[in-house]
């Protein structure tokens, strides 16, 4: 990580990332992914959605993960509970975080996405 | 609740998603007296009561979420910065929502964080086509989702972070440009 990073500004420098990354990305099917999936209603852009999409991409680049697509979903409702975060790994159910904050995003890649462990203390509908 | 004109964006151009656009298009305007906002979608639009009605905070039909608090939000903010509101719309004919606001405002807020925003419309919603204009000082800079998407060699490729995190570079590089 020693050499100066370039700058990327033009079409072209997005295309040499893509001819870099390209083999990774098509190496795996659309089922094999893991699914990360961000509520970005008013609600939850008002919460700080946005800035958690960015923590997790950021963290997934840092952890050079390749098998895990980002989405983004609307207000389901919860707003109260937003930010909101799911994570669905590739046969197992969809585990719902809320009130996430980005350093609860490290947490819940590297324990949940990477490890298959439920976060417990920033599930969904727990008392405590 | 929204702090920033970015927030704005994020919300309202979610509003054309939701009422089936498959065309998108945000112009930025930074002026020198004003900064100017629109969003064009070629949605399905509304009637008049229905536009009328939707910059009513107190509206509200739960069964068909059309709008949430984004737009009386978004007009009480340029009304309070000397500015103007203007929401067209016809059935079957897409809306338009622009709204200004006087740079002598105090209260008129920063464009925020531009490059995040339109990284989580392409990342939510890649099947639309979106096109993003900013203007400054006789300049702009203009995003074409599908030419990225070329770019990208097809499919949804803002998924990877690798190349979200790229997306998201080259937007605010080019933004940065502008003021240079």
């Amino acid at each position: 990580m020693t050499e100066e990073k370039k700058k990327i500004r033009s079409l072209d420098d997005l295309r040499k990332i893509k001819e870099k990354t390209g083999d990774l990305t098509s190496a795996r099917s659309e089922q094999d992914k893991v699914k990360i999936i961000i509520g970005m209603g008013t609600c939850g852009i008002a919460a700080g959605a946005r800035e958690i999409m960015n923590a997790v991409l950021k963290e997934l680049e840092v952890r050079n993960l390749h098998n895990v697509a980002v989405e983004t979903t609307g207000c389901i409702g919860m707003c109260q509970n937003e930010p909101l975060l799911d994570v669905i790994r590739p046969g197992e159910p969809r585990i719902t975080y809320c009130a996430v904050t980005p350093p609860d995003v490290s947490r819940i890649v590297s324990e949940h996405v990477v490890n298959g462990r439920i976060v417990q203390d920033k599930l969904f509908g727990r008392a405590d | 609740m929204l702090e920033d004109l970015s927030h704005h964006i994020l919300d309202i151009a979610e509003n054309g998603v939701n009422a089936g656009a498959d065309a998108i298009s945000i112009e930025l305007d930074d002026g020198n007296e004003y900064i100017r906002l629109t969003i064009t979608d070629n949605g399905r639009g509304m009637d008049e009561a229905t536009a009328r009605a939707v910059v009513d905070p107190f509206y509200t039909t739960r069964t068909e979420r059309r709008v949430g608090l984004g737009l009386p939000f978004l007009k009480q903010l340029a009304e309070l910065c000397a500015g103007k509101f203007l929401l067209s719309s016809a059935p079957g004919a897409g809306t338009t929502v622009s709204a200004s606001f006087s740079k002598l405002s105090v209260d008129t807020p920063p464009a925020g964080d531009i490059p995040s925003t339109l990284l989580a419309l392409l990342i939510g919603h890649g099947h639309v086509s979106w096109k993003y204009v900013q203007k400054y000082g006789g300049r702009e800079f203009l995003l074409d989702s599908d030419e990225l998407k070329e770019a990208l060699g097809g499919g949804q490729p803002f998924a990877d972070p690798v190349l979200a995190l790229g997306v998201k570079e080259y937007i605010a590089e080019n933004i940065g440009e502008l003021y240079t």
